[in-house]
């Protein structure tokens, strides 16, 4: 859905969303507290930007025991790989196939 | 989407969108007629009721290319049509995971506004880290785990088509 992609790029398109989604790349399932020692902003900053992630569906917020951890969910930028890479990498391909046709004469 | 780390985390957590009304995604996942046309093409067997067994084999065409014919086994504990499925999932086609053991998986589905529901997909893989790897899509050859596995089922339930391959 178009909606979904908008929210997508949105929320990549900021520096700290991108620091905090590699944050929880490297190490999965933190807490609001860890991932603000890693970023020179007040905790509501923090988590302005983790709202943004989650509406986007880029990050998951889980319940364990009194801890609320947050995960980084992949799934959305497979979605954006699919639809959108694979898409224009394909048609690149088969460009070059048709010049190829072309050029021997077989088209 | 994790492997083993300083806090001890290894579990997985995925989730997507789905055009769908909850009953449809119940049925992608828990119907082998159905299960079997997305992801890596096994089908998957149910017994829905606590204690009922799990089961995927693989297809003809994966038993061709080397695979052996029981993929995953696993158990049932908890069924909740169409909201809320609990199993362990154990993986037989390597010898060092399924040394692993029984994993943890939840199945959770909302339903949205606008006829869009939620499901997300939990994986818990403590003491099994090679299964991690390879359900996080970091195993090269081996496929892209969750996520290709549920982006492949929200094409089939949105457009009635698999992605190609």
């Amino acid at each position: 859905m178009a909606d979904d992609d908008d929210r997508v790029f949105k929320a990549l398109a900021d520096p700290t969303r991108r620091f905090l989604l590699d944050r929880l790349f490297a190490r999965d399932g933190r807490t609001l507290t860890e991932l603000e020692s890693e970023l020179e902003m007040t905790r509501f900053g923090v988590m302005k930007h983790l709202r943004v992630l989650e509406e986007a569906g880029l990050v998951v917020a889980r319940r364990s025991g009194r801890e609320k951890l947050h995960f980084l969910n992949p799934v959305p930028i497979r979605l954006i790989h699919d639809r959108w890479i694979d898409k224009y990498t394909e048609r690149r391909v088969s460009a070059l196939t048709d010049l190829k046709s072309e050029l021997e004469g077989t088209a | 989407m994790t492997t083993m780390t300083e806090t001890g985390v290894t579990t997985q957590v995925y989730r997507v969108f789905i055009k769908a009304t909850p009953e449809a995604i119940w049925d992608a996942i828990t119907d082998p007629d159905f299960n079997q046309r997305y992801g890596y093409r096994g089908r998957s067997e149910y017994d829905l009721r606590p204690c009922g067994a799990f089961r995927a084999d693989a297809s003809p065409e994966m038993q061709a290319m080397g695979m052996p014919e029981h993929l995953l086994d696993g158990e049932v504990v908890e069924a909740d049509p169409p909201r809320r499925l609990v199993q362990t999932w154990r993986v037989l086609w390597d010898p060092e995971m399924t040394a692993e053991g029984f994993t943890r998986l939840t199945w959770e589905i909302v339903e949205g506004d606008a006829g869009i529901a939620t499901l997300t997909v939990t994986h818990e893989l403590d003491a099994a880290p090679k299964v991690a790897r390879q359900v996080a899509g970091d195993v090269p050859e081996a496929g892209g785990g969750w996520s290709w596995i549920l982006s492949d089922l929200k094409t089939l339930l949105e457009t009635g088509a698999p992605l190609a391959g």
